[in-house]
């Protein structure tokens, strides 16, 4: 997935891509900080990319909000620590969670280190305003994160943050295929991953 | 020998109903949490383990413990610690009995902790740790009870016991050298990735355990005629020392690390724990107390008058035990969490709720150690070796 953060900031402050995740998956809304539960946020560049982040940094970067969700890395530390399989690694790539196995460790959000995933410290049901009935909802005691929208790739459809985005902020596609558009926008573009000297292989780009 | 624990005097029965009441009070507060999820504790999405896996930790690293009373005895036949072993090894299991109760109180989805056993994933420390904490569990019943019974019968232990005893030895380094690669190994938190991590653990867990274990020692001498002779205390008071100054080394060890680099990332926790970070501050007063207390102990034990004062000696475990388990639990879970991975705070005290179960559990875990060590104690006396 590469993001346009140019694109994000001429139109901030647009939040379209995560509303559409989280009304699709019933993310719920809690309104206390500490049991919040989100898959797809905002925020700035030195808590996005705080080993980057500089204090001479331009004025553009300080403005800008950075879409940060799961990388779904090459080499996912939450995978290797789950004593259950709960959270794996699929075939293509695309880090998983199954939220019937999950045990509620929470090993996993110790070892992810961005941040992507988020406990259900209550249940979540009352939480979830206009519930959308194509997609479970879950139970109290389970960790959840993005997945990819694994749903709506089985249907040939896109992500739906991707599909939300008016603007063409959002790009997905094959890294594995050289020929790719992905690939090609890699090519013409400087990027940044997240925290890439953790060796964990971020599959998210960011175009400054 | 079960029969000991049912008939004892008017004490031991008001001790034993006093830990069951607490234990079920702390049950409560758990059915609690089990109808509103783990939102009853102080935990959050940034902190997302708190006191319970800190009571885990500090435990695994007193029921290793037992060890340093094993291993002089039966690897080295340290004669002195013959009587010492049976209750270093009792300790572990209630130990233990307690890092399991902790573990299924901190798990989200409590009924299907299973799924570990279900789904065996070898390339997760948590499978090993399972592994390891049951397998010491199992040994220590086994070395300990067997041990017992002898006692009972007025025969030596039976020789099958042996490969058990000697399994238990490197066992023990073993639970708690896992125990550390839960942290040890993940990226990104600075705090917690460091080699010494699990020497650190097993030198605080020889001066912890060891400490608690003369303490339950100095109760029971004051309450029945058991005594475990000066000459065993005082080798064991030895071991705290050189266990307690091997640990604040290692600390140094961490303090030269961060600091003479000066990497900003494994600075953040420890200047939150001892000096606060952006004015979040909740920890710095109890890291200064455990340092304070551990430095005062270290100072004491190291000089040979004050250590060999069997008067003093008690309240300078108490030093230990208090210091260690604010360092090695509280200081060193929360502090791997703040700042969190976007380098963005959230604070952490457990709820009293989460208090309460927790106590509870130690209620649990001391009334199992007071029962085995009754029947010990009875044991013993109906042999006139007290
Ligand atoms: S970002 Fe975190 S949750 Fe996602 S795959 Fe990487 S380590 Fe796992
Ligand atoms: S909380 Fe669930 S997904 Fe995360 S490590 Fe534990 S069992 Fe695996
Ligand atoms: S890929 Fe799907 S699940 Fe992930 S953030 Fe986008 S919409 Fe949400």
């Amino acid at each position: 997935m590469v993001i346009d953060t140019r694109v994000c900031q001429k139109y901030a402050p647009c939040e379209d891509c995560i509303h559409a995740c989280h009304h699709l998956h019933n993310v719920p809304q809690i309104p206390y900080k500490k049991h919040e539960v989100k898959w797809i946020w905002k925020d700035e560049f030195e808590h996005a990319f705080p080993d980057t982040a500089h204090e001479y940094a331009n004025e553009v970067l300080h403005g800008r909000e950075f879409l940060l969700l799961c990388n779904h890395c090459e080499h996912p530390p939450c995978v290797r620590v789950c004593p259950t399989q709960a959270t794996f690694k699929r075939e293509d790539g695309i880090v998983m969670m199954d939220m019937h196995r999950c045990i509620g460790c929470r090993f996993c959000m110790a070892a992810c280190p961005y941040g992507s995933r988020s406990f259900n410290w209550r249940d979540p049901r009352p939480f979830i305003k206009n519930p959308n009935p194509r997609y479970p909802t879950r139970m109290k005691g389970v960790v959840e994160k993005c997945t990819f929208c694994t749903e709506r790739l089985a249907e040939g459809k896109l992500p739906a943050c991707a599909e939300a985005c008016k603007h063409g902020a959002i790009v997905v596609g094959d890294l594995a295929d050289p020929n790719s558009e992905i690939n090609k926008i890699l090519r013409e573009h400087f990027t940044l991953r997240r925290k890439v000297h953790l060796g964990t292989g971020p599959s998210v780009f960011y175009i400054i | 020998m079960l029969e000991k624990a049912l008939v004892g005097s008017k004490k031991y029965y008001a001790l034993v109903f006093f830990l069951a009441a607490i234990f079920l009070v702390g049950f409560f507060f758990f059915l609690k949490q089990l109808k509103f999820g783990l939102g009853i504790t102080g935990m959050s999405r940034d902190v997302s383990w708190g006191f319970y896996v800190a009571q885990f930790t500090y435990l695994v690293g007193v029921a290793a413990s037992a060890v340093m009373v094993v291993l002089p005895y039966y690897l080295h036949n340290y004669k002195d610690y013959g009587k010492l072993t049976i209750f270093g090894e009792f300790l572990a299991i209630g130990a233990v009995t307690m890092c399991l109760l902790f573990i299924v109180v901190d798990i989200g989805q409590t009924h299907r902790l299973f799924n570990v056993l279900l789904h065996p994933t070898p390339h997760s420390m948590l499978f090993y740790d399972m592994i390891v904490l049951n397998g010491y569990l199992l040994l220590n019943l086994i070395c300990g009870w067997t041990a017992l019974h002898a006692v009972y019968k007025g025969t030596k232990y039976p020789s099958w016991v042996k490969p058990f005893i000697y399994l238990s030895i490197p066992w023990a380094f073993s639970i708690h050298t896992v125990t550390a690669f839960l942290y040890a190994g993940l990226p990104g938190r600075h705090f917690w990735l460091t080699a010494v991590m699990a020497p650190r653990f097993l030198a605080s867990a020889f001066c912890s355990g060891p400490a608690l274990l003369l303490i339950l020692i100095y109760i029971v001498k004051a309450f029945t005629r058991f005594d475990p002779g000066e000459k065993a205390i005082r080798a064991l008071a030895k071991t705290i020392t050189y266990a307690l100054l091997a640990n604040l080394f290692l600390f140094g060890c961490e303090l030269f690390t961060s600091f003479y680099s000066g990497i900003p990332g494994h600075q953040f926790s420890i200047k939150y724990l001892f000096a606060g970070l952006h004015g979040h501050m909740k920890l710095v007063p109890w890291m200064w107390t455990a340092y304070a207390l551990m430095l005062v102990a270290a100072v004491l034990l190291v000089i040979p008058q004050t250590r060999n004062n069997l008067g003093l000696l008690p309240l300078l475990c108490v030093l230990v035990v208090i210091g260690t388990w604010i360092d090695k639990g509280m200081g060193l879970i929360v502090g791997g969490f703040v700042p969190n991975p976007l380098e963005r705070i959230t604070e952490y005290m457990p709820t009293f709720p989460e208090v309460m179960i927790s106590v509870g559990i130690y209620a649990a875990g001391f009334l199992i150690i007071t029962v085995l060590y009754k029947i010990a104690i009875s044991v013993m006396e109906s042999r006139g070796l007290i």
